[in-house]
């Protein structure tokens, strides 16, 4: 029994060395979280003595724990402002690199008996209805972009999220951004005081109180949509025309963007130039420190940079995450050599 | 008590006192200090508690001072914090569940301890205490796929017709509302009373009710009278108990409150509760004075607690002097 024991432990020592892991861990936004599993999962398989753990704690939670030093790298559905880079600098003595990984959206879905056909909004129409200046279905600001569909004359009921999320975030940026009462009144956060409508906890919580009620409407993340299938409405871009979202028009927006992209990244591409661009879309970033202390850390990081900027982004579509336009890809690149 | 004080007195001859190491040997060090850890790490708990949020509070208190308990606006973009309309939305929905659950817990307590066949009680007990653990996000999804249409379709319109010139019954109903999350609460507290209540009833003395028998009165009569006076610290106890569970209540109301910070008279309007906007915003929370500003909401419900316990306490004794008498 001992010899036995004996034995085990010498062969575990043995093995040890071998198998040297180098593990990384990260923790932030939950909206990237499915693509990121799989991601760090592939990644894994690919190199066994590579593990990435993340935890899905929130943006707020990832800058905070990015901050801290409690995590080799955060995550965020938002950027970090220069109050929070300028903590950062203080409390790590580095500078933090935003790295966009994959693109997300937010669509208007609503719950119309009788109407089957996509409704189109135009960007003051969304405004409005979310400020609680238009109150019933067939107000002239939505009947003149839908003149098709004979629109009821029943009361409008806004359902919105409860929890902050980057979900929220990219809707009020984008409202903002197209109404000056908007960014005057309520402004651009995780959270904001709404004007008027329901809170619904999550995705799920909004479009289940908007499947429940009659002439609600409200926005979830795009992914969601097309997973649960739900009815979603077409926006109008900077170019007057009306897109529906889905994953070449989220790129396209991005690629929009591109030629005006700061070399941080930091940037929202919500109302983006460009015919086919979808105008409610949003990067979502790593947020990792420019200099990493341990040598084997910094070069599994850099290597999984890569590989998500090529092969990785191969994977966005099965998940509907909208992949990355070449133009932020080159970017990237050149960017990781700023990690030392 | 008078005669096991006298035995007491007599194990130990007066001037004789056993030394520190018998005592222990015979356990009653041991078990004395062993309970008095256990009572002191109750206090020494409720006491971090208060410290961590009073102090990680200081952002927020300092800049809001005592507005923050009175002002309607919650502002996580411009950093404008008031508590008013959580508070509202917690005491409300905590009453109404009370209102409810009270009445009804104590009754089936009744019942169960005093009229129901010893089968019947059992299966009913076991069936209540299987109610106490069910994970409160399913009653949050029970309430807004099942309940809240219930509501909707059958429960507030005749509600309307009825009471509908009272303002509590006023202006229009989306499902979600202060009403719903008050019957999911009032749900998922009724296990805590009817089940330490029962227990307690049970425990009260067998020559109690033959006494109050055999002086002439009725079932009921000893039942209201007699067993239930002897049992009320107990069924006290069970109150708090559920009205505890009813203000932390977080994953449930949530999911039926409707989530909207505003005060308005009709227990038919959306509202908000302290537990549930800080499990909806800390995760991205996101600025030092938004997360102050949650940390004293958490503040809040813990003094939002001594109170309301406090309150019940003066009600109840009152009450029950005024029934003893």
């Amino acid at each position: 029994m001992r010899a036995k024991f004996v034995c085990l432990t010498a062969l575990l020592a043995a093995a040890l060395p071998v198998a040297a892991q180098t593990t990384l861990t990260g923790a932030g936004a939950t909206f990237p979280y499915p693509m990121y599993s799989k991601w760090f999962n592939q990644y894994h398989r690919m190199h066994p003595d590579v593990e990435i753990n993340y935890q899905s704690i929130g943006s707020g939670g990832g800058i905070k724990q990015v901050t801290e030093g409690t995590v080799d790298f955060g995550a965020s559905d938002g950027p970090m402002n220069d109050k929070q880079i300028a903590e950062f600098k203080q409390k790590r003595g580095c500078d933090v690199l935003h790295f966009p990984t994959v693109l997300g959206a937010d669509v208007p879905t609503y719950n119309l008996p009788g109407i089957t056909a996509d409704l189109n909004f135009t960007p003051s129409a969304l405004a409005d209805i979310f400020l609680g200046k238009i109150t019933k279905w067939n107000d002239p600001e939505i009947q003149k972009a839908n003149p098709n569909v004979k629109l009821p004359a029943n009361d409008l009921l806004v359902v919105h999220r409860s929890d902050g999320s980057g979900t929220t975030y990219v809707w009020v940026d984008f409202l903002s951004k197209v109404s000056p009462e908007w960014k005057r009144k309520v402004g651009v956060g995780t959270s904001v005081n709404w004007p008027v409508g329901l809170g619904g906890k999550g995705n799920e919580g909004v479009s289940g109180q908007i499947k429940q009620t009659p002439y609600s409407i409200g926005y979830v993340e795009l992914v969601y949509a097309i997973q649960n299938q739900l009815p979603y409405g077409q926006v109008r871009n900077q170019s007057g025309l009306f897109v529906k979202a889905d994953l070449a028009s989220v790129t396209a927006a991005a690629a929009g963007a591109a030629a005006n992209m700061p070399s941080d990244f930091r940037v929202s591409i919500t109302n983006p130039p460009g015919k086919n661009a979808y105008p409610v879309s949003s990067f979502t970033w790593l947020l990792i420190p420019s200099r990493i202390q341990d040598p084997a850390k910094d070069k599994v990081l850099k290597g999984f940079l890569h590989w998500m900027l090529s092969d990785g982004q191969k994977l966005t579509g099965a998940l509907a995450y909208a992949q990355l336009p070449s133009q932020v890809i080159a970017k990237e690149e050149t960017a990781i050599s700023k990690i030392q | 008590m008078g005669t096991s004080a006298i035995v007491h007195q007599r194990a130990v001859p007066p001037g004789k006192v056993r030394s520190f190491a018998r005592r222990l040997r015979a356990g009653d060090e041991l078990a004395y200090l062993i309970t008095l850890i256990a009572a002191g790490a109750i206090f020494i708990i409720t006491a971090l508690v208060f410290y961590e949020l009073y102090s990680e509070s200081s952002l927020a208190r300092h800049k809001f001072g005592w507005g923050f308990l009175f002002s309607s606006t919650w502002d996580p973009v411009a950093g404008n914090f008031g508590a008013l309309p959580f508070i509202y939305g917690t005491v409300v929905t905590s009453v109404l569940a009370l209102l409810i659950a009270v009445p009804q817990g104590i009754g089936s307590a009744i019942f169960l301890a005093e009229m129901a066949p010893p089968r019947l009680s059992n299966i009913s007990t076991f069936l209540i205490e299987l109610l106490a653990a069910v994970p409160s996000v399913i009653y949050g999804l029970l309430g807004i796929f099942i309940l809240v249409p219930i509501l909707e379709h059958d429960v507030v319109p005749p509600l309307k017709s009825v009471f509908g010139s009272l303002p509590l019954f006023q202006g229009a109903f989306y499902g979600v509302s202060l009403f719903s999350a008050g019957i999911v609460l009032s749900v998922m507290i009724i296990p805590f009373i009817v089940s330490v209540s029962r227990e307690v009833l049970l425990s009260v003395p067998r020559d109690q009710r033959e006494a109050s028998l055999a002086l002439g009165a009725s079932q009921w009569q000893t039942t209201w009278r007699v067993v239930v006076p002897n049992a009320s610290t107990g069924i006290t106890g069970s109150v708090f108990l559920a009205l505890a569970r009813a203000l932390g209540e977080t994953m449930a109301v949530t999911m039926v409150i409707g989530n909207t910070p505003q005060i308005k008279a009709s227990l038919l309007a959306p509202g908000y509760s302290i537990a549930a906007v800080i499990a909806n915003e800390f995760t991205e929370a996101t600025g030092d004075l938004y997360l102050s500003a949650l940390i004293e909401l958490g503040l809040v419900l813990f003094g939002l607690t001594f109170v309301l316990n406090g309150l019940a306490r003066i009600l109840i004794i009152t009450t029950s002097r005024s029934g003893g008498h």
